[in-house]
């Protein structure tokens, strides 16, 4: 541990302090993730709970976003609804990245027909969009939150493989990789200790941007009855559930609406303020 | 240029035969007899024979897979278990509302995107750019669907402007058919116009910063003549790029959004064929699905070799 990185760390959250979108992104995302949290514990009320004859109340002290068709209590279910979002997300970002960087790292590490081989099956997944492979997945894994998880999981490796071959590539003909071959370790060995550790600014950045879509994707999913069944609630399902009801209570569809486009909102600045904070030469290319 | 298009072809061609094994065989293992639920659980076992024999469901598997592909290229889709008229019928039909929702929204899409994009990069850093670049990341984080709710809640419910779902048919006359797409098209647009643009701005600037806009600057053209006449055109280049990716997402999009406005679409065939389990159906679809996003991503590329030949080496 040298006095320069301990320097280089000051300076970083010095300017992460002063940069306004990745404070900005940072302070939703932990908001939306702290909600998720607590709703493990504590909630206003059960967001499970039907109560017909409190059906359709206005914003109150007892319900502080009202109540919907079914008497359930608005901020209770939105705030289950962000475990649901956030753990379909995370799962689905995870099986992206375990699949998708060891894949791409051993692309540009052999290179020749393995490489070709990996990136074409890559090509290939990018064919099918999440929705896609939700529908085939649906009678496999039933249409609930695993379904959800795997199709946009299994979308998000072709992205990370991409990505983890792109800027590994250029990686290998660098000094410190020729000095390592020299030294006389192998292609694992370089790839664990040298191209891994200098890429992952890159691979965190790119997560961010996953896990935002992964909101949304599973929104959809949900809204169309592929994604977490009831009454486990989701977003998604709320706003599908709110449509017929738009004229009736119009709040019903915009509370759900707002905590998605607030919650990929502030990943997606999370996301472009670590870019700009992790590489500065990237973000100049923005 | 020959041998690039040869090579691309043969690897378009083996994608899709993959892609077609793929969703043969996935939708080989889910569970369910679809002679079973046309007829219900109590149907006897003769009868339930016949319909299968009839679908040719009791034939092996790489058997009713030759005959599946082979009808696909000659452009016969099968029967649908539900409906029993051939798929390619069903399809055609409901291509009709399906295209054109896409086709709008795609114009919707790069009409909205071009100048806006090409405004905030030439007014880069001002109040117009820091304006537009917020607007698109709200743009960027809307949900199509939730947007289109929103859309029918103001202009259908409220001001009675269009309708709030369902589709007359074009037989009903342009305008009749054509206005109840708009609202959709406007629902689909505006997420992939906001990504868009984003790419248009950046792209622009790149070459705003080019030596050859300089050397036309120093020429004495206007800046706008030297964005129209040289930035613009060498711009575009990426926005194609991107535009061909987001045909995947266009796709989902007009599934969903078809939900959403009761739309007689594709997407729509495929739900409704999920829940009454005519496979032969969601099989058809997915593959004319997936085959139009690789199409149309290899007609991306080859349309770059023809411009670059840098390209055509790399392949």
């Amino acid at each position: 541990m040298s006095a320069t990185m301990a320097a280089g760390r000051r300076s970083l959250a010095a300017r992460a302090l002063g940069h306004p979108s990745f404070l900005l992104g940072a302070a939703i995302s932990l908001v939306v993730a702290a909600m998720a949290l607590l709703s493990f514990v504590w909630t206003p009320h059960d967001p499970t709970v039907l109560d017909i004859a409190r059906k359709l109340q206005p914003p109150s002290a007892t319900h502080w976003l009202g109540t919907d068709q079914y008497g359930r209590d608005v901020l209770s279910m939105i705030m289950h609804g962000a475990v649901t979002s956030m753990a379909v997300s995370f799962v689905a970002v995870g099986i992206g990245l375990g699949l998708g960087v060891p894949l791409g790292l051993l692309a540009a590490a052999r290179r020749g027909l393995v490489g070709e081989a990996v990136m074409r099956a890559n090509d290939f997944v990018f064919a099918f969009p999440a929705l896609i492979i939700a529908i085939m997945l649906r009678d496999i894994f039933g249409p609930g939150a695993i379904n959800a998880m795997v199709a946009i999981g299994i979308f998000n490796v072709p992205v990370f493989a991409r990505l983890a071959y792109g800027a590994a590539l250029p990686l290998w003909t660098r000094e410190f990789v020729m000095a390592a071959r020299v030294a006389g370790k192998g292609g694992g060995l370089i790839t664990l200790e040298h191209i891994l550790p200098n890429m992952l600014s890159l691979v965190i950045v790119q997560a961010t941007i996953q896990l935002s879509l992964g909101v949304l994707a599973e929104a959809a999913l949900s809204y169309v009855g592929l994604g977490v069944q009831p009454p486990a609630p989701s977003w998604g399902r709320m706003l599908n559930e709110a449509q017929t009801l738009m004229a009736l209570a119009p709040r019903l569809a915009l509370v759900p609406g707002l905590a998605i486009v607030v919650t990929v909102m502030g990943l997606n600045l999370l996301g472009d303020g670590l870019r700009d904070l992790l590489d500065p030469r990237l973000a100049r290319e923005r | 240029m020959l041998v690039y298009l040869a090579k691309r072809l043969a690897s378009l061609a083996a994608t899709l035969v993959i892609a077609s094994v793929v969703i043969f065989a996935v939708m080989e293992v889910l569970p369910g007899d679809p002679a079973e639920i046309m007829l219900g659980t109590n149907a006897r076992p003769d009868t339930l024979a016949a319909l299968r024999a009839d679908f040719g469901l009791d034939r092996p598997a790489p058997e009713r897979y030759a005959a599946w592909v082979a009808g696909f290229v000659q452009g016969d889709l099968g029967r649908s278990y539900t409906y029993s008229v051939p798929v390619g019928e069903l399809v055609a039909q409901r291509l009709w509302v399906s295209l054109p929702l896409a086709a709008i929204s795609l114009l919707l899409t790069v009409l909205i995107a071009v100048p806006v994009g090409a405004l905030a990069a030439a007014r880069r850093n001002g109040p117009a750019d820091v304006g537009i670049m917020a607007a698109t990341q709200v743009g960027i984080a809307v949900p199509n669907f939730w947007f289109a709710m929103l859309l029918v809640f103001v202009f259908a419910v409220s001001l009675r402007l269009l309708p709030a779902g369902g589709f007359p048919g074009w037989g009903a006359g342009l305008w009749p058919a054509g206005r109840s797409l708009i609202l959709p098209a406007v629902a689909l647009a505006l997420p992939q116009a906001s990504i868009l643009a984003r790419v248009m701005r950046s792209s622009l600037i790149d070459a705003l910063g080019e030596d050859y806009v300089r050397t036309a600057r120093a020429k004495g053209l206007s800046r706008s003549e030297v964005v129209r006449r040289h930035a613009l055109r060498n711009a575009l280049i990426p926005v194609l790029t991107i535009m061909g990716l987001q045909f995947s997402f266009l796709l989902a999009g007009t599934i969903i959004i078809e939900n959403v406005f009761f739309l007689p679409g594709l997407g729509r065939l495929v739900f409704q064929a999920i829940t009454q389990r005519d496979l032969i159906v969601v099989k058809s679809i997915v593959m004319l699905l997936v085959a139009s996003v690789v199409i149309v991503n290899f007609l991306v590329e080859v349309a770059y070799a023809a411009v670059d030949p840098r390209l055509r080496r790399r392949a």
